[in-house]
């Protein structure tokens, strides 16, 4: 019961607890409040720290898509391509602030079939221009749009609330993200780029673990170690296939890397699910 | 032989023995809380062990025992098996997996989720949840070691190489194998069986979600057979060429005979694995257009069996001695040389105790045919001296190799049972 009351609790903002705090309950009640505090208290931090990164990484996003999308508007396909992966694992770091806005998100990052062919806008519209067509003519339109949208995300990302909730679901979400959509190579189909995606994604599920890890070794030291030696694993799997540009392109890995890989999120993922625990009291 | 009932694993064949915890257990599942309450435990114990046979068996298979159940018991009607690789180094990090892969199977052997919903939304829940309210179905979990556990590329792995029977090793080429890597080998393995397919998944599903981070999936075959529900008369099952597959199998409920032919026995080699047992796997695909159209006769001579009575050539019923000497008009054999049921049978001295259940994977992508055809599945206390004579001879002359192809192969070593608070795998690992 202690455990549901503190875990509701913890979808409002603080101001509505504090605000609810009343001198006349009773004194089990003063408990669970006091949970609620103390719990509230030590995420607030954790809250804000991520509130930071995510938005550094939005800040990082719009540099880098500026930059993308000037190269696109320019006719320089070259650049345009070199750009592509390395600006998109900012968005895909920050994705579980990023996809709060339902209505942004599709449009910066939706893939073909995702959306109606006349709606279809964003990066994954330009690389199929840069890739298939290897042109950018044609494409400057959704270049100009893709930045607005990018801007527009800037601006609302502020808006955002981090709640503990956001973090600990966005951390397996993050990983889902990888087994969906990244591991089948459907990400970037026509750049074969899924790689950069894929360490971005799992280097976002690490930050929001490195935030939570100090309430975690408190509760279940076990499961802290363990994460980690996941956390390592994979990245020292996604270090394999590291090469001067950042990394190998996905069609390069064999059927039994890209099952490596695969497994070695789940085997990550399985115990990260667990990171729930965090929101019980001590 | 009619293998309608089935002993539970551990207590002495042929003796349906129930125990306190049986009692408790049919108790709290049936309903018959009611009655403890009126008359006390006490009571109903006294009710029910003097008349045995008026409680109603239920479709719970105990998963403790001397043995591992799923081994002797009577085929259910589905499989899900599964071979896995193990990733982790650690031998720790073995025993921890068969402490809680045991754990885990004991609870869903008596249809109960492997873990209580949590009051703590923000984690998922334990149990995945799709056998939720349903019956236990006679599941057993059957737990197996493969030869690639103790050594793999020259390395032993675990430290347990010593330990390795020499019975243990990868089965040796056979004519005509055409072994596919994909369907191949395993360091563990786990058979699930169920006679609801939605509770056996739900088992290897669950057991492999355990084992992230220390072992991965490296095959699986779903399996069927007849269920019980078609066939009241619960006889041999037939097999996918339509003919009876299974007439001649040792008695699970003769303990001599399951000594003889399928429990390892003291000094048959290390002590770990007494009263374990040797399971063969084969993914033996069937060409099931080719065999369509050939015609009864040929059909029946490829197995020297009469498709309706599955009775061997020159005899009435199914279960009808073998008359291999016998001879027709024109002096040729009554049960061709070449044929399916000669070949297995041999001088009669080997014998296995097969499980086998059919798959159909869908269409093979490939060739627009189905993919369908025997997950042969058997056990026996030395491969050496059963399986591996029996298969020598199939795959040099039987005539049924026309239309089939081994795709798969896989040897395990299937562990001995174990007691309550004691884990499947002890005996090897501590």
């Amino acid at each position: 019961m202690k455990l549901l009351k503190v875990s509701g609790s913890l979808l409002l903002s603080s101001s509505l607890l504090f605000g609810c705090a009343n001198s006349d309950e009773n004194s089990a009640k003063e408990t669970v409040k006091e949970t609620k505090n103390t719990v509230s208290d030590s995420f607030s931090v954790v809250t804000d720290e991520y509130r930071k990164y995510a938005i550094g990484e939005i800040e990082e996003f719009v540099k880098a898509t500026e930059a993308f999308t000037t190269a696109v508007k320019n006719g320089d396909v070259d650049q345009a391509k070199a750009l592509y992966a390395t600006s998109r694992v900012h968005y895909e770091r920050a994705e579980p602030i990023a996809e709060v806005f339902g209505d942004l998100d599709p449009k910066i990052d939706a893939r073909e079939g995702d959306v109606p062919e006349a709606e279809w806008g964003g990066y994954h519209r330009i690389e199929k221009g840069l890739w298939v067509e290897n042109t950018t003519i044609g494409y400057e339109q959704y270049a100009e749009q893709l930045m607005k949208d990018v801007n527009l995300l800037r601006a609302k990302v502020d808006t955002v609330e981090v709640t503990p909730d956001l973090l600990i679901t966005g951390a397996v979400d993050l990983l889902n993200e990888v087994s969906t959509s990244k591991v089948t190579g459907e990400e970037d189909r026509y750049s074969h780029t899924d790689l950069f995606d894929f360490a971005a994604n799992v280097e976002g599920a690490d930050k929001i673990f490195q935030l939570l890890n100090p309430a975690l070794k408190e509760k279940d030291e076990e499961l802290s170690k363990e994460i980690q030696i996941r956390f390592d694993d994979v990245f020292s799997l996604l270090n394999k296939h590291k090469n001067d540009e950042g990394y190998k392109v996905y069609t390069d890995l064999t059927e039994p890397e890209i099952k490596e890989l695969s497994q070695a999120i789940d085997a990550l993922a399985e115990p990260l699910s667990e990171i729930g625990i965090v929101t019980e009291a001590l | 032989m009619s293998k309608n009932e089935y002993i539970i694993e551990g207590e002495s064949p042929g003796v349906k023995k129930i125990s306190r915890r049986d009692i408790l257990k049919t108790a709290g599942v049936g309903g018959a809380g009611i009655l403890i309450g009126a008359s006390g435990i006490g009571g109903l114990l006294s009710v029910t062990e003097g008349k045995a046979s008026s409680v109603k068996v239920s479709d719970v298979v105990p998963f403790y025992g001397r043995h591992q159940s799923g081994i002797t018991t009577k085929a259910q009607n589905h499989v899900y098996f599964a071979a896995l690789d193990v990733t982790t180094t650690r031998k720790e990090d073995l025993i921890m997996l068969f402490k809680e892969w045991t754990q885990a199977a004991a609870l869903m052997s008596e249809g109960k989720p492997i873990g209580e919903l949590s009051s703590n939304e923000f984690l998922p829940p334990k149990d995945t949840g799709e056998a939720e309210g349903l019956s236990a179905s006679n599941l057993t979990i059957t737990f197996g070691v493969g030869p690639s556990l103790f050594v793999k590329e020259n390395q032993d792995r675990f430290g347990l190489k010593s330990k390795q029977p020499k019975e243990l090793k990868d089965l040796p080429a056979f004519s005509l194998d055409a072994l596919e890597e994909e369907w191949t080998g395993g360091d563990l393995c786990i058979q699930a069986c169920a006679d609801d397919m939605q509770v056996a998944f739900h088992a290897v599903r669950n057991l492999i979600r355990i084992a992230r981070g220390k072992a991965v999936l490296r095959w699986a075959q779903p399996g069927f057979q007849r269920t019980k529900q078609a066939d009241a008369k619960e006889g041999t099952p037939r097999n996918l060429f339509g003919f009876k597959d299974g007439s001649v199998n040792p008695d699970v409920k003769s303990e001599k005979q399951m000594n003889e032919h399928v429990w390892v026995q003291p000094g048959d080699g290390p002590n770990w694995l007494q009263n374990g047992s040797y399971l063969v796997v084969r993914r033996i695909q069937m060409f099931i257009e080719v065999w369509d159209r050939t015609n009864l006769k040929e059909q029946e001579n490829t197995f020297g069996r009469y498709r309706d009575s599955g009775a061997p050539f020159g005899q009435k019923n199914e279960f009808d001695k073998l008359d291999l000497n016998h001879k027709q008009a024109d002096g040729e054999d009554t049960i061709p040389v070449d044929s399916h049921v000669r070949l297995s049978h041999g001088d009669g001295s080997q014998q296995i105790l097969r499980r086998g259940y059919s798959y159909s994977n869908g269409m093979d992508l490939k060739t627009g045919s189905f993919d369908a055809g025997l997950l042969f599945l058997s056990f026996q206390r030395s491969p050496s001296k059963q399986f591996i004579p029996i298969q020598k001879r199939l795959s040099k002359m039987d005539k049924l190799n026309e239309y089939i192809s081994h795709r798969g192969s896989a040897l395990f070593a299937c562990l001995p049972g174990t007691k309550q608070g004691g884990f499947i795998g002890e005996t090897l690992f501590m």
